[in-house]
């Protein structure tokens, strides 16, 4: 695979903290890759140091063997869906999606213009105002806008963030399909993990400035380097030092060798499966993935079990 | 609710009543009836007063009084904009540069004019530096005639520029400005493209606060002016005065009236259209 945006040691100092410290990524061309993490670990700060919005303190920004880091925004061949999407108010729905068009004009522009509304569905709306848009149409225009320019790289700060909950799984598949059709270089900024595991051919977790873990959604769940990313995705049990996966715990009635007791505290039905948080007689309190046909009452005395190959372990 | 409002808004509304409402229908009515013998008005109603402003020489006195507005207008938004847009962007220091702007309005408007005769009067300030330096042996014409009129005009009014414009521009979403950027445009083509039309409310609201009273100045083209710019201000102002015809007075009122909310209108519309 070719790295189309390499990031080496990036660095932002600002007047009173330290946004991102020495990070270091290489990201394929034609991937989906995330930036995952708690607000305030400097994954945004990063994108905007890609964009050109903030001026890095040290390091240096690679976008397809060009170093970039001392260009302006309007030199570098990235675009950004914006949170807020920032379309023009003034302009129409044709009018923002053809505005960076004059600063980079092309032969094609008219049918670049036309194929990029047809795939973000918005054709027949060009000649609304933003104002008469939905949030998700507007989110279609932010992306059309950008991509109508064939970024090398396409930046989305948490595009996904102002749209309601119903909306969000539908237009997420949307830009996963969106993706795959114009097979541009997607890098992708959330705090929800749940979105960058669908998504993401590849997330790096941030905290605190600086990548906690870079790997496959797989690698980061199933081998979480640290505690804070075991943490982050997905949910975790700690016993005695060790993460267990709600899902690779088993519940049983009757005591098995190497199970622990304990007691019910509730469920919560899930649908497809229901979650059992469960007192443990040594203490800790474990939550388990079991079938929603498992019947347990509030009180009742079971055993938890789970095969020690699915145990985490973390060095302290 | 709608009773707190009215109750909100009554105060208000009742003192536009008074001191704008009401003496704008007397000065229409005065418009319309004959000059008393010492002042005041006298019946029967007439139309004279309006008929006598087809005289080119009054129609001399609003066209120099509308394009001393206007370039006084044009002048304001070309130095206030750029003003503006410098105290948005000066983050901590915005609310300094901002009492700046307003600082001159702690002095009568008055006494600021005074103190630009002292400077531009052929033995002002200007003058005799540069007479001293050599620079010049006969003093330059500084004070009385149109220039100086200008000069008054865009001093007073230009916080009335500066401080609608900015509070756009202050307003103004940065994510849009980084859009641009984002899509290529240069710094220049971020304001003419984005800043500028995005502002088009505050410029409007800055040509009417500055257009509609330097229409109707008549201190600024009095003191600066001499005897030589004679204004519709002066004109209304002296009717009432020295000429003693008050019916006159008030129909050069009612057209200058007329005038400015025409003026405003199409301002208005040209603003909406724009976004």
């Amino acid at each position: 695979m070719e790295v189309i945006l390499e990031l080496r040691e990036l660095s932002k100092q600002f007047a009173t903290h330290r946004a991102v410290h020495d990070v270091s990524l290489a990201i394929d061309r034609g991937a989906f890759f995330s930036l995952l993490g708690p607000s305030g670990c400097g994954k945004t700060t990063t994108l905007r140091l890609i964009a050109g919005f903030e001026t890095p303190s040290g390091g240096e920004i690679w976008l397809n063997g060009l170093r970039i880091d001392a260009l302006p925004p309007f030199r570098r061949n990235v675009n950004t869906v914006f949170q807020s999407y920032a379309l023009f108010p003034h302009l129409t729905v044709l009018g923002n999606v053809e505005f960076g068009l004059r600063h980079a004009p092309a032969a094609d522009a008219q049918q670049r213009v036309r194929l990029v509304l047809e795939q973000v569905q918005m054709s027949d709306k060009q000649s609304r105002k933003p104002s008469e848009l939905s949030g998700g149409e507007r989110q279609r225009v932010a992306l059309a806008r950008a991509l109508v320019l064939a970024p090398d790289v396409l930046l989305l700060d948490e595009p996904l963030s102002a749209l309601d909950p119903q909306l969000r799984k539908q237009v997420r598949a949307e830009l996963k399909a969106l993706q795959r059709q114009t097979g541009v270089t997607f890098l992708f900024v959330t705090h929800d993990q749940e979105e960058a595991l669908a998504l993401s051919d590849r997330i790096a977790v941030m905290r605190g400035g600086e990548i906690e873990q870079a790997g496959t959604p797989q690698e980061l769940y199933q081998k979480p380097r640290t505690r804070f990313v075991a943490c982050f995705l997905g949910e975790m049990n700690w016993v005695d030092g060790v993460g267990i996966r709600p899902e690779c715990v088993r519940v049983s009635g009757d005591a098995v060798l190497n199970a622990c007791a304990g007691r019910v505290l509730h469920t919560t039905f899930l649908g497809p499966h229901q979650h059992i948080a469960i007192r443990l007689e040594r203490g800790e309190a474990v939550t388990v993935q079991a079938a929603a046909t498992v019947a347990l009452k509030v009180g009742e005395t079971v055993h938890v079990s789970w095969d020690p190959i699915d145990e985490l372990r973390f060095p302290a | 609710m709608t009773r707190l409002r009215t109750i909100f808004a009554t105060p208000a509304a009742a003192l536009m009543l008074v001191t704008i409402a009401v003496p704008a229908g007397i000065i229409g009515v005065y418009s319309i009836l004959n000059r008393g013998a010492y002042g005041g008005v006298e019946l029967p109603w007439t139309l004279e007063n309006y008929s006598r402003l087809i005289d080119p020489l009054y129609g001399g006195i609003f066209v120099r009084s509308l394009a001393l507005a206007a370039a006084a207008t044009a002048l304001c938004i070309l130095l206030g904009f750029p003003l503006a847009l410098f105290i948005a962007h000066s983050g901590t220091r915005k609310n300094l540069y901002l009492s700046l702007v307003i600082l001159p309005f702690w002095t009568s408007f008055l006494i600021r004019l005074y103190a630009w005769m002292f400077l531009l009067r052929d033995t002002g300030l200007i003058n005799t530096v540069l007479q001293s330096l050599g620079v010049i042996r006969q003093p330059l014409p500084l004070l009385y005639n149109n220039g100086a009129v200008l000069l008054g005009l865009v001093y007073g009014f230009l916080p009335f520029a500066v401080l609608p414009i900015y509070a756009i521009l202050e307003r103004l979403d940065k994510s849009l400005l980084e859009a641009a950027a984002d899509l290529g445009a240069r710094p220049i083509a971020v304001l003419t493209r984005v800043t500028l039309p995005l502002c088009a409310p505050g410029i409007g609201a800055a040509a009417i606060l500055v257009f509609v009273p330097s229409l109707g100045t008549y201190i600024t083209s009095d003191l600066l002016g001499g005897s030589k710019t004679i204004l519709i201000g002066n004109l209304v102002q002296n009717q009432f005065t020295t000429a003693r015809d008050w019916p006159f007075g008030a129909a050069v009122s009612i057209v200058l009236m007329i005038v400015a909310v025409l003026l405003m209108f199409t301002v208005r519309r040209r603003g909406e259209e724009l976004l």
